[in-house]
C-alpha cells in the first residue's frame, strides 16, 4: 500500500469524514437531523461562494469577450466584487409597490430560491457526495425544477404591473415549452441505464476504452444528440441568452423583476444561477459521466474535482454562449422548441431504442450500428434545419448601401 | 447547414477572449487614475485667462476687461467688473484690467465662442478634465485666482496654437514699434499743428478694435 492510493481515498472520503465527526459531537437522537443540516449548510456555502464568483466570472469574461477588463477594482484583481454587490444589494431600499399583493410579493423570490435549492439533494458531486440517493432522483430534478415556474408567475402576478404579468406569461410559455425537448433529451439516458437514480447514472457510465476513452453517454450518437437537445432546452430553462425574453429589457424593462428591488432582486438573480448550476450539473450527471474522470491514470484526484470542474466548464459555455448570441424572438423562440428541438428528441429516442437493440453486434457490424444510428440523428437534422431555415436568410438589403 | 453561424460566432467571441490577453490592438482600454493616455491637443473643455508672467499671472494678464466675451457668451457664464484704474500691459501701454473675472463652469458649454472673440488672445481653452467637486455652487464657480494660466502653460497644452499667437503678437509688436518710431521721425521733422492728444483717448476706451487697430494709439503715450 503506497502513498498514493492512501492519500486520494482521503481526499475521497474527507468531506463525508468531517461530517461524521462533527455528528459525533450531537446527541445520538439528533444525530440524522445534524447530518443533513450540515449536508444543506455545505450545499449552501458551495453553491453561494460558486454563485458570487459566478457572477464575476461572467463580467470579467463577458469583459474580455468584449475587449475590456472588467471589473478589477474592488481587491486584486476584482476578487472582493462579489461581496460590494452584496452590500450594495443589502443597503438598498427594498419597494413594494402599494398595489402589490404584499404576501405573494414577498413569497416569490423565496419560493425561487427554495425551489432552486432542493434540486441539489439529488446531484451526485461525488462517489459519496450525495445529499440524497433517491430512486427516481430524475424525476425529483424536474419536478422541483419545474415549481420554479410557479415562482416567476406568482412574482409576476403579485407585483401588479403589466410588463411583469406579461414577461411572467412569456415566461410561463418559454419555460413549459422547453420542458418537453429537456424531458425528451433525458429519456434515452434513463433508458439505456435502466435507473432514474443519477447515482446510478452516473455509474453506468463507468469505464475506459483503452484506459482513456471513457463510457461517457456523451460519446455516443444519441449521447450527443440528447446533449446538444439538453444544452439549448437548460439555455432556455434558465432564462439564459439567447432565451432572456422574460427579462428582455427592451420590450418588458425587467420582466417579472420589475417591482422588484434590493434583496429579493438578489435572490431572484440568485435563483437563476443556482438553477443553471442544478441544470448544468444534472447535464453532467447525465451526458458527461458525472465525477467519473475522464482516463483511468487520472482517477486519483478525487470525484468531486472532477465533477467541479467539468460544471465549471459548461458554465463558462453558457457565458460564453451568453456573449455570442442576441436574443430571440418570441415566434422564434416557440419554432425552435416545437418544431425542431421537440422532433429531433423524438427521433432520439427511436435511435436510442436501435442503440440498445445492437448492442450484441459482432465487432465489424458496429461500424455500421454506429453509421447508422449517427445518419439516423445527422440526417433529419440536416433536412429539419432547411425545411424551418428556409426562406428566411440570409436577409436581403434592399435600401441599405451593400 | 443550420447552426455553423453559431459556430462561427462563437468563434468570433473566442478569438477576442483570448486576443484580449496578448494583443494590445484589441485590448484598448486605459486603467485611468494609473494610466493616463495624452489628450489631443485640439481636445478643450473650460476657458482660463493667458497671463504674460508666470511669477505674477494675477498682474500680467492680457485681459483688457473689454467685455466682448462677457456679452457673447450664449450660457452667460461669464462675468467680468471693469477696474477703475489702468495698468500698463506686456506692452507697456496704459489698459483697464478686469477687477472680477468669473466663470461658472458648471453653465459653462465650451462652446469657445469667448475664444474666438476675443481680439487679445487673452482667453483660451484649458484641458484641465479633473473639476469635480463637494459643492454644487461656489466650487464651481472659477475666479481670476483660478483661472489665470501662465503663456508658458498654454504653450505646454496647445504648443502650435500658442506658437501663431505669440508670433502675431511679436509681429504686432514690432509693426507698432515700427509705426511709432516713424510718427516720432515724423513729429520731429514737423512741429505739431494739432495735438494728437485730443484723439487718442477715445482709441483705447473704445472696446470693439482689433488688436491690430489698437497700436495707433501708442504713439501719444509711450513716447513722452
Amino acid at each position: 500500500m503506497n502513498a498514493g492510493p492512501l492519500d486520494s481515498a482521503f481526499l475521497e472520503r474527507a468531506p463525508v469524514q468531517l461530517r461524521d465527526l462533527l455528528c459525533g459531537y450531537v446527541p445520538e437522537a439528533v444525530r440524522p437531523a445534524a447530518e443533513a443540516l450540515i449536508t444543506m449548510v455545505a450545499v449552501l456555502a458551495v453553491f453561494g461562494l460558486l454563485f458570487a464568483y459566478l457572477t464575476l466570472a461572467e463580467r470579467k469574461i463577458l469583459g474580455r469577450i468584449q475587449n475590456r477588463p472588467g471589473p478589477n477594482r474592488t481587491g486584486p484583481r476584482g476578487v472582493l466584487q462579489p461581496f460590494a454587490d452584496a452590500i450594495k444589494m443589502l443597503t438598498k431600499e427594498d419597494i413594494v409597490p402599494r398595489a402589490a399583493d404584499r404576501l405573494l410579493h414577498f413569497l416569490a423570490p423565496v419560493v425561487l430560491v427554495a425551489f432552486s435549492l432542493v434540486t441539489f439533494a439529488v446531484i451526485p458531486f461525488g462517489r459519496q457526495l450525495v445529499a440524497i440517493d433517491l430512486d427516481a432522483g430524475v424525476l425529483y430534478f424536474f419536478a422541483a425544477g419545474a415549481s420554479t415556474e410557479l415562482a416567476i408567475f406568482m412574482a409576476g402576478w403579485a407585483s401588479n404591473n403589466k410588463y411583469a404579468l406579461l414577461a411572467a406569461m412569456r415566461a410561463l410559455a418559454q419555460l413549459i415549452s422547453y420542458e418537453l425537448p429537456l424531458l425528451l433529451a433525458v429519456v434515452p439516458v434513463i433508458m439505456v441505464a435502466g435507473t432514474l437514480s443519477p447515482q446510478g447514472i452516473v455509474l453506468a457510465q463507468a469505464g475506459w476504452n483503452f484506459g482513456v476513452l471513457p463510457h461517457w453517454n456523451l460519446f455516443t450518437p444519441w449521447g450527443l444528440a440528447g446533449f446538444c437537445i439538453f444544452l439549448v432546452a437548460a439555455l432556455a430553462e434558465s432564462n439564459r441568452s439567447p432565451f432572456d425574453l422574460p427579462e428582455a429589457e427592451s420590450e418588458l424593462i425587467a420582466g417579472h423583476l420589475t417591482e422588484y428591488s434590493g434583496f429579493k432582486y438578489a435572490l431572484f438573480f440568485m435563483a437563476e444561477y443556482f438553477g443553471m448550476c442544478a441544470l448544468n450539473s444534472l447535464g453532467v450527471t447525465l451526458f458527461l459521466g458525472g465525477w467519473q474522470a475522464p482516463c483511468a491514470f487520472l482517477s486519483f484526484i478525487p470525484s468531486y474535482a472532477w465533477f467541479g470542474l467539468k460544471l465549471l466548464s459548461l458554465l463558462v459555455v453558457f457565458i460564453w454562449i451568453r456573449a455570442t448570441l442576441p436574443r430571440l424572438r418570441m415566434d422564434q423562440l416557440m419554432r425552435l422548441a416545437w418544431k425542431f428541438l421537440v422532433p429531433l428528441a423524438l427521433l432520439n429516442l427511436g435511435v436510442v431504442a436501435f442503440w440498445q437493440l445492437t448492442a450484441g453486434w459482432s465487432a465489424p457490424l458496429q461500424l455500421v450500428r454506429w453509421a447508422a444510428s449517427l445518419s439516423f440523428i445527422i440526417v433529419p437534422f440536416v433536412l429539419l434545419g432547411r425545411k424551418l431555415s428556409a426562406g428566411l436568410g440570409p436577409r436581403v438589403y434592399r435600401y441599405a448601401a451593400s | 447547414m443550420l447552426g455553423s453561424g453559431i459556430l462561427q460566432g462563437l468563434a468570433v467571441t473566442a478569438k477576442n477572449f483570448f486576443g484580449s490577453f496578448h494583443d494590445p490592438a484589441r485590448f484598448v482600454t486605459t486603467q485611468y487614475p494609473e494610466e493616463r493616455t495624452t489628450l489631443p491637443e485640439a481636445y478643450r473643455n473650460f476657458p482660463f485667462l493667458v497671463a504674460e508672467n508666470a511669477e505674477d499671472p494675477l498682474g500680467t494678464l492680457r485681459c483688457v476687461a473689454c467685455q466682448i466675451c462677457e456679452k457673447e457668451c450664449p450660457p452667460q457664464c461669464i462675468y467680468i467688473e471693469k477696474s477703475k484704474d489702468k495698468k500698463p500691459d506686456a506692452t507697456g501701454k496704459l489698459q483697464l484690467y478686469p477687477a472680477v473675472f468669473d466663470i461658472d463652469i458648471s453653465t459653462c458649454m465650451s462652446c469657445q465662442i469667448c475664444v474666438e472673440v476675443c481680439p487679445f488672445d487673452a482667453i483660451k481653452m484649458d484641458q484641465v478634465f479633473e473639476t469635480a467637486t463637494n459643492e454644487r455652487f461656489n466650487a464651481l464657480l472659477l475666479h481670476k485666482q483660478n483661472l489665470a494660466k501662465p503663456n508658458q502653460y498654454f504653450h505646454r497644452i496647445h504648443p502650435s496654437d500658442a506658437a501663431e499667437v505669440d508670433a502675431r503678437l511679436l509681429a504686432e509688436r514690432k509693426a507698432a514699434e515700427e509705426k511709432a518710431r516713424i510718427a516720432a521721425a515724423a513729429k520731429a521733422a514737423v512741429p505739431p499743428k494739432a495735438p494728437p492728444s485730443a484723439v487718442a483717448p477715445t482709441t483705447p476706451s473704445s472696446p470693439g478694435p482689433a488688436p491690430s487697430t489698437d497700436p495707433k494709439g501708442l504713439p501719444p503715450s509711450s513716447p513722452s
